[in-house]
């Protein structure tokens, strides 16, 4: 028995999830778009699973949210909804609950914060809502883990009974007339595409493509619906969409009058009103934020994380030495002991140290995202960025790739719309990660000591230009469809679970660890390859005849332009892609010995500055690869990132060194 | 008179709504449907985009999709 758990966003469905779930969580994307789905099975049900659906204001055909969870209802893959409603915000919540009641499906209603509205004074006749509504109606507080088992025993039995609910109609008037008209003549179409009719009409009238290709109308149906919604349209005196959404608040206005009684704004809200005075204040609210972020990066990359991290390579270097002793005093093959050690224990574990910092920073993250604070940020934000065509949402996780580009990509999964997403996804990478600071500090050094930190500003404020840059480009051309609408609830602060909390980050850690072990072990491998022998596949002592010098050798033509058509430089670069700061240990390896000034033997100041600016913009190390594969979820989206980062950094390179050249440096 | 002129902490009753596509059903979909009493709560720090009151909780809209929604403000005091 499978069950659907579908909810406004800010209803406490993903805190409803873990506790009916545990931790057998399986995350996966609905096929064909990057929206995320959950499965879980029930810790108190054998055999009973739910589906954690994106957290949806409607089922209009306008999103990729809202489509890919009409269609899962609509596939049959459920036995019945578990709608979950935030009682503190009723009104808007049911407006999704009548729409998922058209579906005539078994279902449930779980009014979840109950406890919220008790304690500021308000109460909701249970039992007369019920009546009212026709389905069974359960008060839990998910936080609280109240009311959660008299949920899932009413949810199985109204599923197993097969009980859809008792009554569709909360139309009057002529919204009435025209959708029990529509309902009727289309009763068969919607039978065979396996529709209630009632839904299919509401849709119809709505004026929903999607339902009109699915349900095979011919040409003179279609005209009759057209004609039937004019009608309605004509002497209502406005349109189908703002009738149907009228027709159905104004239900539910009469619904709350019979049994809800509130005492105004909740504590809750009240609290949030005084926190946002600070918070969103017309002066502070940014300043405060930069502070926050700021004390995350502190915490997260110099203090608590950077010590888990070194604990950590430590324990990689110990595991890393004991497996080479057990290697060699076994006598095994001197090239696997160099595959285990140098390939897979070195590969792999530059990228595992990562870990503790990104688990770190998710903890941060989490407790912004379910404290309610990261709307605020969106809030306040939003005026930013909205001219390269995204919204406030996107500021968080553009911010974090200063830090480091893997949670930052894995941090845009909290964009509530998939063009954003993958807009955001493809900018990210363009805020200079801290791995490549080893690399500015290695050149600013040798070539530009007076002038340092102008350079290392010039360098951050590039790759800023070149986001909002290819935002515009991207604006224009690729994400030219319409952006989702910037409409935006602001939840009331609430003070984020521990469970929650801990899931979110356990959840990040099995996603990071199966990256770690999937393509990067592949990685690994390969470079390790390509860096221990030369194409006779003999095992090379001296590094400069290996297969990857030689790939270096062949592909150095192509930087000459850029001024530095050096095999060395090509080699670093590319040995960069397993972790950007292993460009400056590379080419230490490389130099030729005994000089006293080794870079200026590669590079002249002007192709140094060239150099910089194509490792700032250039496509991104493995880890943040795999990261971008994953939440774009194609292979094709991730290789586009690449050429486009790659070609971006090799023309912004070109022109910095040609202009240069031609001003005389 | 439109939502995006109305003044910081004012009430205003809506009139029609406007826009197109998706904007425009999602503004539908999030409550603001003709007869709805709203308050206009804050303005962000860049002076978009706007905080609004309505139907018992919080939302925020650009200035630009305020302009969309006609209103009629209500006169003295909430």
């Amino acid at each position: 028995m499978t069950f659907a758990l579908i909810g406004n966003q800010n209803c406490g469905k993903t805190t409803l999830f873990n506790q009916l779930t545990g931790s057998s969580q399986h995350v996966g994307n609905f096929p064909g778009v990057t929206v995320e789905k959950k499965e879980g099975a029930l810790k108190r049900h054998k055999g009973v699973s739910v589906v954690d659906l994106p957290g949806i204001y409607s089922l209009s055909p306008y999103t990729a949210e809202e489509i890919v969870t009409r269609d899962f209802l609509l596939s049959g893959q459920s036995d019945g909804i578990i709608n979950i409603v935030d009682a503190t915000n009723i009104q808007r919540n049911f407006y999704l609950t009548l729409q998922l009641m058209e579906l005539n499906l078994p279902m449930v209603l779980a009014l979840n914060m109950m406890d919220e509205v008790r304690a500021s004074g308000g109460s909701i006749n249970i039992k007369a809502l019920q009546d009212e509504l026709g389905i069974p109606v359960i008060p839990i507080s998910a936080n609280k883990n109240e009311g959660i088992e008299e949920l899932e025993e009413r949810a199985i039995e109204t599923a197993a009974k097969k009980l859809a609910p008792k009554r569709l109609d909360f139309c009057r008037g002529e919204v009435h007339r025209a959708i029990h008209s529509l309902a009727h003549m289309i009763e068969d179409h919607a039978a065979a595409a396996g529709v209630s009719p009632r839904f299919a009409a509401t849709k119809l009238l709505e004026g929903d493509p999607i339902m009109e290709a699915s349900l095979k109308l011919s040409k003179n149906e279609l005209d009759i619906i057209g004609h039937v919604a004019d009608e309605m349209e004509a002497s209502l005196g406005t349109d189908r969409e703002a009738a149907l959404a009228d027709m159905r608040y104004d239900y539910i206005q009469r619904l709350c009058a019979g049994t809800v009684k509130r005492a105004g704004e909740t504590k809750e809200q009240k609290r949030s009103v005084k926190i946002d005075s600070v918070l969103t204040h017309k002066i502070w609210a940014i300043p405060i934020f930069l502070g926050i972020m700021l004390f995350i990066f502190f915490l997260t990359f110099g203090c608590i994380g950077a010590a888990l991290s070194e604990l950590f390579d430590m324990g990689i270097a110990a595991l890393t030495d004991l497996t080479a002793g057990v290697l060699s005093s076994a006598g095994v093959n001197p090239t696997i002991r160099s595959l285990v050690i140098d390939g897979v224990f070195a590969g792999v574990g530059s990228v595992l140290s990562f870990m503790p910092t990104i688990l770190v920073l998710f903890f941060f993250l989490s407790l912004l995202e379910d404290s309610g604070y990261m709307a605020r940020v969106a809030f306040v934000m939003d005026k930013l960025l909205r001219k390269i065509g995204l919204s406030g949402r996107s500021f968080v996780p553009m911010l974090i790739g200063f830090g480091c580009s893997v949670p930052a990509i894995m941090a845009t999964r909290t964009l509530s719309s998939e063009r954003d997403r993958k807009m955001t996804i493809l900018l990210t990478p363009f805020m200079s990660c801290s791995a490549k600071l080893p690399i500015y500090a290695l050149f600013t050094q040798a070539f530009f000591p007076r002038h340092g930190t102008l350079v290392m500003m010039g360098l951050y404020v590039g790759g800023m230009l070149m986001a909002i840059l290819s935002g515009l480009l991207f604006k224009s051309t690729l994400f030219k469809g319409n952006p989702v609408p910037f409409v935006m609830e602001l939840p009331a602060y609430r003070l984020p679970s521990a469970r929650n909390v801990f899931l979110h980050i356990w959840e990040r850690a099995k996603d990071f660890l199966m990256k770690a072990f999937t393509i990067i072990f592949v990685a690994a491998i390969v470079i390790w390859f390509l860096q221990s022998f030369d194409f006779r596949f003999n095992q090379v002592t001296d590094s400069s005849q290996s297969m990857l010098c030689s790939i270096g050798r062949l592909i150095a033509p192509v930087f000459a332009p850029l001024g530095f058509g050096t095999w060395q430089a090509s080699t670093a670069l590319i040995t960069g892609l397993t972790a950007k700061e292993t460009v400056v240990s590379t080419l230490a390896v490389l130099m030729p010995a005994g000089l006293a000034e080794p870079l200026t033997f590669l590079f002249t100041p002007l192709s140094a500055l060239s150099f910089l600016v194509f490792t700032l913009l250039y496509m991104p190390c493995v880890a943040a690869m795999a990261a971008i594969r994953r939440e774009m979820g194609s292979v094709r989206s991730a290789v586009f990132a690449m050429v486009y980062q790659t070609g971006v950094a090799w023309v912004a390179a070109f022109c910095v060194y040609q202009i240069g050249r031609l001003l005389g440096f | 008179m439109t939502l995006n002129e109305l003044p910081v902490g004012a009430s205003a009753t809506i009139k029609a709504v406007g826009g197109e596509g998706a904007l425009r059903r999602r503004l539908l979909d999030m409550g603001l449907t003709p007869k709805t009493r709203v308050m206009l709560r804050k303005v962000a720090p860049m002076g978009d985009p706007i905080e609004l009151w309505l139907r018992g909780y919080e939302l925020t809209i650009r200035r630009e999709d305020a302009k969309k929604i006609e209103i009629v403000e209500e006169r003295g005091c909430p």
